[in-house]
């Protein structure tokens, strides 16, 4: 079985070919505006390693941080329509109503509140009004609204006015992207709603970066299947990743930290993962990072998704650094470090430089950083070690040192020693722990089913089979496959003790013939 | 009597979530009402039950219905107060202040939305010290205290007053089938009373002890010290379980939201199962196979790590949870008060014990 995973950071692409469980190669390249140029550089040096032809290799997935990104540094996102169904309750707390007003302002194009949407039970709560619906639509289609959100009240368990409302807007928006909120699952109309109104946010993002990366496999040779890496640590088609890119917004945060537990063989640490533009911190359990127990903020907007419990914060190997060095990021330069920093001859002073300056690493046009005051790198590198130090503390859920995994292209940013820390453990390869992770990701099996006329045992264990059988065909080893998500709402109004349940089961990817 | 700051209407969201024992709705949609209000001038005054004349009259207001259907129909500030507007219209009689009925939950903010738009203050007091999912399940049932009238409001423009009953029990079973018709959530205005009522039945203080409570666990997220504990210092209770959520089973029936929940134990209860049982709220909680806490005792099940409540509509597979108990207000302990809140008034033929005596 080989495996390329890469993975698509803001500053970097990294490539790394995984075979029998030990990385045969890992390169970096650096990330082009158009994706697509970095992927094929990557792929290229990979190839130039020895360790890969075109043939024979099995699968690539892809992981990002681009989405993330995308919203923590509100860039690239798309002005969105919000239609809400299920006037007249809720009228009080529109849509955006617990968004932070920077995101709002960017996000918010047009807040429409329609009356329809359904009762616990299935009842219609009120008719769906359709003629509200084209007249937002006309609305939207004014304000130059390409992207609509919908959200309809009880929709995890009646969708069909929310598929209603898709038809009218798209006879109505030439070319709209529409994310339904039951797509997004869960009951809690709220954080249901801010995971749509961020999907639609990122429609044109991920339509242009997804069909960058297929772009690229296609151009490299490689007659591999593409995958995109998910939140959970599962992969999923290019088509199905395309639609909803929430559900790959943290993919790059899970992916380094069960790279970093791969490549380290330390199941239970804290992680910093220091790219080019973020930090995360996370904490490894078993080998998987530790979920969120409940709300998750992304951006500071609530959703409720199954995710790693992480800290990002705007600290990275291409954060803009102040003149004075008394404050460093969240600005990244991003994929212009080779143009912008200093070290490459351009004018602005990022974290890349002061590691180029103190010696940690080398990089650029020799001299480069040779006029950096020694006072301004001290007082960065203090800043920095505070920011680490301070978010590590916020990461942690009990008290005493613990062992930290630094892993990135700018793990050179974390100092050997910091307060709260045992042990700062550095790992081969542990810049690429990201694309590691995409290569060694999940498969995945679900079900979302109504079942009848049966027990609810009865019915959760005919939904567990399923979802296995469905992982072991997307090529799981039986023996890992374990169910990760389980819900179940009974429909009173159907006959037969009637449940929709929805079930999902992961497993590692069985070892090939 | 004195204004209540916003920052403290976010600690009594906190602490009034941890005393719903796993009902009452999450306080979090109420306190974006509340911020929406503040952020519009609105504010609301706090009055202790002592300061209210013998003779005033008070609104006793709750959100009423299944938990799980607030999640999806979010509480509107101007249904609740609307429904305080209808019951003065109905009786031709001004509020002189609103109370909550039940401090546990979204309905200890509930009073404070009506307030805000009816510009009368509210009192530090509510009638279970708790949640609970009916109507005869509060103090002044116990207390025997007239059951009716009541005020029913939906959104939707339904509006309906029970006028008699004779019973709590009959006000129970009545105002239920309006709130299943309304689609299981109503707004409602309960039966009046009089400031003197207020202070020999109310059980007082409780809006300061959920913003209590609230504020031990937000100084200790911020400090980063073990929320359950500091729970635990400024209340007399103690942990009764430590595990990971292994299944869920939910139904919405009758206007409630009734199942079980079951619990695998992690660090010193590992190998052990708990199961609890759930109407709105926990009723019981059974540790492999016995029962170890039950109402009226207070079932709080929490985050692990955030230290926050985690209600009976949003526990899902998989969170890791901490499992507290916090003392009932005395009034339910009694013959009287078991009669209406102990565990066979929910249908489990048990002996109460008191976990903390």
């Amino acid at each position: 079985m080989k495996r390329i995973g890469i993975d698509v950071g803001g500053t970097n692409t990294d490539a790394v070919l995984v075979e029998g469980g030990r990385v045969a190669g890992a390169v970096k390249a650096p990330t082009t505006a158009d994706v697509t140029g970095g992927i094929l550089d990557a792929l290229a040096r990979l190839a130039a390693t020895g360790c890969v032809g075109p043939a024979g290799v099995d699968a690539v997935m892809i992981g990002t941080t681009h989405f993330i990104n995308a919203v923590v540094q509100r860039r690239h996102l798309a002005k969105v329509g919000a239609l809400r169904i299920g006037l007249p309750a809720s009228a009080s707390l529109p849509p955006f109503c617990d968004w932070p007003e920077d995101l709002a302002a960017i996000v918010r194009g047009h807040v429409a509140m329609v009356e329809g949407g359904h009762e616990y039970d299935g009842r219609p709560f009120m008719p769906l009004d359709r003629a509200a619906i084209r007249r937002e639509a006309a609305a939207m289609r004014t304000a130059g609204i390409r992207s609509v959100a919908v959200s309809s009240i009880f929709s995890p368990l009646d969708p069909s006015h929310e598929h209603e409302a898709a038809e009218i807007l798209r006879a109505g928006i030439p070319d709209v992207a529409v994310t339904l909120s039951s797509d997004l699952g869960r009951i809690g109309l709220l954080e249901r709603e801010n995971a749509g109104l961020l999907n639609a946010a990122l429609a044109d993002l991920a339509r242009d970066t997804i069909s960058a990366f297929g772009a690229a496999i296609a151009a490299s040779g490689l007659s591999a299947p593409l995958y995109i890496t998910q939140n959970d640590g599962t992969v999923v088609g290019a088509a199905e990743a395309m639609r909803l890119p929430v559900y790959s917004f943290a993919s790059g945060a899970t992916n380094s930290m069960r790279g970093a537990a791969y490549l380290s063989g330390l199941p239970d640490a804290m992680v910093a993962d220091v790219g080019g533009t973020t930090t995360d911190f996370g904490e490894l359990r078993h080998g998987f990072p530790r979920e969120a127990n409940n709300v998750v903020l992304i951006g500071g907007v609530r959703t409720l998704f199954r995710m790693p419990d992480l800290l990002s914060i705007g600290l990275g190997g291409g954060s803009h650094v102040a003149p004075d060095g008394s404050a460093v990021g969240p600005v990244s330069v991003g994929y212009r470090l080779t143009e912008e920093a200093r070290v490459f001859g351009g004018a602005q002073l990022t974290t890349t430089d002061l590691g180029v300056a103190a010696g940690l690493l080398a990089l650029g046009r020799p001299g480069g950083a040779a006029g950096i005051d020694p006072a301004v790198r001290a007082r960065a590198f203090a800043r920095i070690r505070a920011m680490l130090e301070e978010s590590l503390d916020r990461t942690k859920t009990e008290a005493g040192d613990v062992v930290l995994l630094a892993v990135g292209g700018g793990a050179f940013l974390v100092p050997d020693a910091l307060d709260g820390v045992s042990r700062v453990v550095r790992v081969p390869n542990g810049d690429c722990a990201n694309a590691v992770g995409a290569a060694i990701a999940q498969v995945s099996g679900e079900v979302d089913r109504i079942f009848r006329d049966v027990s609810r045992e009865e019915a959760l264990a005919e939904a567990r089979e399923i979802a296995t059988a469905r992982a072991v065909a997307s090529g799981a080893d039986p023996a890992t496959v374990a169910v990760v998500d389980s819900e179940d709402i009974p429909i009173a109004y159907l006959p037969g003790n009637a449940r929709r349940i929805r079930l999902r089961c992961v497993g590692d990817i069985a070892p090939g013939p | 009597m004195r204004e209540i700051t916003l920052d403290e209407i976010e600690s009594l969201a906190v602490g009034a979530w941890v005393l719903g024992t796993g009902g009452g709705g999450s306080p979090y949609l109420g306190l974006l009402n509340m911020r929406r209000l503040y952020r519009e001038g609105h504010r609301v005054v706090l009055v202790a039950a002592e300061d209210l004349a013998d003779d005033d009259w008070v609104a006793a207001v709750s959100n009423m219905g299944a938990p799980l259907v607030g999640q999806e129909r979010l509480t509107d500030s101007r249904t609740i107060a609307r429904a305080v507007s209808y019951m003065e219209e109905h009786r031709r009689t001004k509020f002189r202040a609103v109370m909550a009925l039940e401090i546990g939950g979204g309905n200890a903010l509930q009073p404070l939305m009506a307030a805000a738009h009816l510009g009368i203050p509210v009192v530090d007091a509510d009638m279970m010290g708790r949640a609970y999912p009916e109507a005869q399940m509060t103090s002044v049932a116990v207390g025997d205290l007239r059951p009716c009238p009541l005020a029913t409001v939906d959104c939707r423009g339904l509006e309906a007053i029970v006028e008699t009953v004779p019973s709590w029990t009959w006000m129970e079973r009545v105002s239920r089938r309006i709130c299943v018709e309304y689609g299981s959530i109503a707004s409602t205005c309960k039966a009046p009373r009089t400031g003197r009522e207020v202070k020999e039945w109310g059980i007082l203080g409780t809006t300061t002890k959920a913003v209590a409570i609230g504020r031990a666990v937000r100084d200790a997220q911020a400090r980063h010290e073990d929320p359950v504990a500091a729970i635990l210092a400024v209340e007399p209770g103690r942990v009764l379980f430590r595990g990971k959520v292994a299944d869920v089973e939910r139904r919405t029936t009758e206007g409630f939201l009734r199942g079980e929940v079951t619990v695998a134990g992690i660090d010193a209860d590992r190998g052990a199962v708990a199961r609890l049982a759930f109407q709105n709220e926990w009723v019981v909680i059974w540790r492999d196979g016995e029962p170890v806490c039950m109402t009226p005792d207070l079932i709080c099940v929490l985050d692990s790590v955030s230290g926050e409540a985690v209600g009976t509509e949003t526990i899902r597979y998989g969170q890791r949870v901490t499992i507290i108990a916090l003392p009932p207000p005395p009034v339910f302990q009694t013959p009287k008060g078991l009669d209406h809140v102990g565990p066979r008034a929910f249908g489990y033929d048990l002996e109460y014990r008191a976990v903390v005596p």
